[in-house]
């Protein structure tokens, strides 16, 4: 169990509205570990990425409430004075931002920006710095590397600025990433190549991957456990076979029948019904899902559902699933109801 | 007769560069695209972004200006028409857009956003405007009370449907979709792709379908062109391009489709990895001396590709 990175307990993260506190992160419990690729994914306003920002203690400390622990390498980070938190985050702890295009400094060449962490984290001399730069970029798959440093970030591609942010997160050989939705803005083959690249890389340093998404694809090809995120709560948590072949929870499978299938049959996608109520209306005791399932009666929710293991390492809330069956389920179409894609 | 047919069709921006920012000869963003669409057809284009996929919608709608080559809806060359005519035939093909967010006016509520183009082109007096407006609103599956609401109380997937019921109040023969469903999120991308389907089949629409999801397309399309570098490198039924791919590029794009399946994943890291080698190797082969791709070929009485 030495090699448990991160532990994050009962975190809640609020936000203000009005005036009040909600919660957008809800009581999250996980681990992550070393050489581990642990996937969250779960549709906008979920709160996964109100989860890594809490992480990352990015949040705006006048308008968020994060509460719980998050334990670092054993120390809460919550807790910490800023400057100490500096000294781990950008270090041992970075992060992959989302959108290349807005996360990279415009007026600063390329090379610039990805010694930035080594100024404050390392004492390395100018010319120390740029030779690790340009082994940086050449590890994240930049063969011009020499050309790509004097650059500045409108001068490359969307795939090129997405490998110049990986190079700036590694920068310090942290041991765990944070990457919050790294491929979303990129095309299909470039996705294909960073997530390759991400893997590699991943396989080099042992370090662990906190991946958020929303794209059960890139889950399906990087993950080693995946953490499925409704409305603020966890509600299945499961390694990723187990995820894809067993699929428990509602949500987890109405999410991956909702998917346009790959082997090309054109039946209806299936729908969930309703919307995500906004936190500041989410009713926030019983099954949180419930209102997406009405068929569902009430008393097969429970009232206060936990995370229940119903295999090894397979986690998922509220007790309904029992009692849930898709259509094509229902119609005893049980191959195709698991997965989509064989 | 096909409904839309593209001959040749050019489009160039202009470019300034050089010394004292001269203008210099134009780029084809779209470069000599030839494609027909029939009746109660869905034609998917598909390419990575920059390819062109979105210049040869606006073409088409009139959006961008043609450097060359022709645009035929139902026979008749629209580049070639009277204004006044060809804003008549522009009644026929309507468009919905990518983003649901920035394509409804906020300061219009959903009446005024339906009926806009009514008013355009129908003299209703107000009742029938009004029925109108609501029938639109109910067939695409929201309340009828919504009508005097405004874009910022609806969710996205809402909003969209309010831009299907925007490009249906004429009702079209021709739907040009622009990624329809890239804004949203996979349960609610689901609910407009099968509401878009529905519409189809039961007004019969011809859509044009673009988007850069390989399996949305597959999912929507009859027919498919896969465009790149404004190119179109190969087309053809959706057997043809996803069962039989000719062209390496669309072969390295049906390979990046993210697998959904765990246990393939080595297998699929090998096969693009494979095709991407090929790519490489055998890139000259698909393009001529000038680096232009070259023109497309018959395979089948379906399939064409851009190979030698």
């Amino acid at each position: 169990m030495e090699d448990i990175l991160l532990t994050i307990h009962k975190l809640r993260t609020s936000f203000q509205i009005h005036g009040k506190f909600y919660p957008a992160v809800d009581g999250i419990s996980l681990t992550i570990q070393k050489n581990e690729v642990l996937a969250i994914v779960g549709e906008s306003g979920c709160g996964k990425s109100a989860l890594a920002l809490s992480i990352m203690g990015l949040h705006p400390s006048d308008r968020t409430l994060v509460e719980g622990i998050i334990e670092f390498q054993g120390r809460n980070l919550l807790q910490l004075p800023i400057a100490e938190l500096n000294q781990i985050r950008g270090k041992r702890l970075a992060m992959i931002f989302q959108d290349p295009m807005t996360a990279l400094h415009p007026l600063m060449i390329v090379g610039r920006q990805i010694e930035e962490p080594m100024n404050v984290h390392l004492t390395l001399s100018t010319k120390e710095k740029k030779h690790r730069t340009l082994q940086l970029l050449e590890r994240v798959g930049i063969q011009n590397n020499e050309q790509v440093y004097q650059q500045y970030p409108h001068e490359l591609s969307g795939g090129m600025r997405q490998r110049v942010l990986i190079a700036m997160a590694l920068a310090c050989d942290p041991v765990l990433l944070i990457a919050d939705e790294p491929t979303t803005a990129l095309d299909v083959t470039i996705q294909a190549q960073i997530l390759e690249l991400m893997k590699d890389l991943q396989r080099q340093s042992q370090a662990g991957i906190l991946l958020i998404t929303h794209d059960l694809g890139v889950v399906a090809e990087m993950a080693d456990r995946v953490a499925v995120m409704y409305a603020g709560e966890i509600v299945e948590l499961a390694p990723v076979r187990e995820l894809f072949y067993n699929p428990k929870h509602p949500y987890t499978r109405s999410l991956l029948q909702s998917l346009p299938s790959a082997t090309g049959q054109k039946q209806k996608l299936h729908v969930i019904e309703g919307i995500v109520p906004a936190i500041e209306h989410l009713k926030r005791n019983g099954c949180r899902f419930a209102s997406r399932i009405p068929w569902i009666s009430n008393e097969l929710h429970e009232g206060e559902p936990i995370l229940h293991e119903i295999a090894a390492d397979h986690f998922v809330r509220c007790r309904c699933h029992e009692h849930f069956y898709l259509p094509a389920e229902r119609m005893g179409d049980e191959s195709n109801a698991s997965i989509t894609a064989t | 007769m096909p409904l839309l047919q593209l001959h040749d069709v050019t489009v160039q921006f202009p470019e300034k560069g050089g010394f004292l920012k001269r203008t210099i000869p134009p780029r084809s963003v779209v470069d000599q695209v030839s494609f027909q669409i029939f009746q109660g057809e869905v034609y998917g284009l598909v390419g990575e972004s920059g390819c062109g996929k979105s210049t040869t919608a606006r073409a088409i709608m009139g959006l961008n200006s043609l450097a060359n080559g022709q645009i035929l809806f139902q026979g008749d060359d629209l580049y070639q028409m009277s204004r006044a005519s060809r804003k008549l035939r522009m009644k026929d093909i309507q468009m919905i857009f990518q983003d649901p967010y920035s394509s409804l006016n906020p300061r219009k509520n959903v009446w005024n956003i339906i009926a806009e183009p009514l008013r355009n082109f129908e003299s209703l007096s107000k009742e029938e405007e009004l029925a109108k407006v609501q029938e639109l609103v109910e067939r695409v599956g929201l309340n009828a009370e919504s009508i005097y609401q405004y874009p910022h109380q609806f969710s996205g997937g809402q909003r969209q449907r309010i831009g299907i019921a925007r490009a249906l109040a004429l009702r079209p023969q021709l739907l040009i979709a622009d990624e329809p469903v890239s804004a949203l999120d996979v349960s609610v991308q689901a609910q407009v792709l099968n509401f878009m389907k529905d519409i189809q089949e039961e007004f019969d629409l011809t859509v044009l379908f673009i988007s850069h999801d390989l399996g949305i397309v597959r999912h929507m399309c009859d027919r498919i062109g896969i465009m790149y570098k404004g190119r179109l490198v190969e087309e053809g039924t959706v057997e043809d391009i996803y069962e039989r791919p000719s062209h390496l590029y669309t072969k390295r794009l049906v390979a990046a489709m993210p697998e959904l399946n765990p246990e393939k994943r080595s297998e699929k890291v090998k096969q693009r990895r494979q095709i991407n080698e090929q790519y490489e190797l055998a890139a000259d082969q698909f393009f001529d001396s000038s680096g232009r791709i070259i023109e497309l070929r018959k395979i089948s009485d379906t399939h064409r590709a851009a190979l030698k």
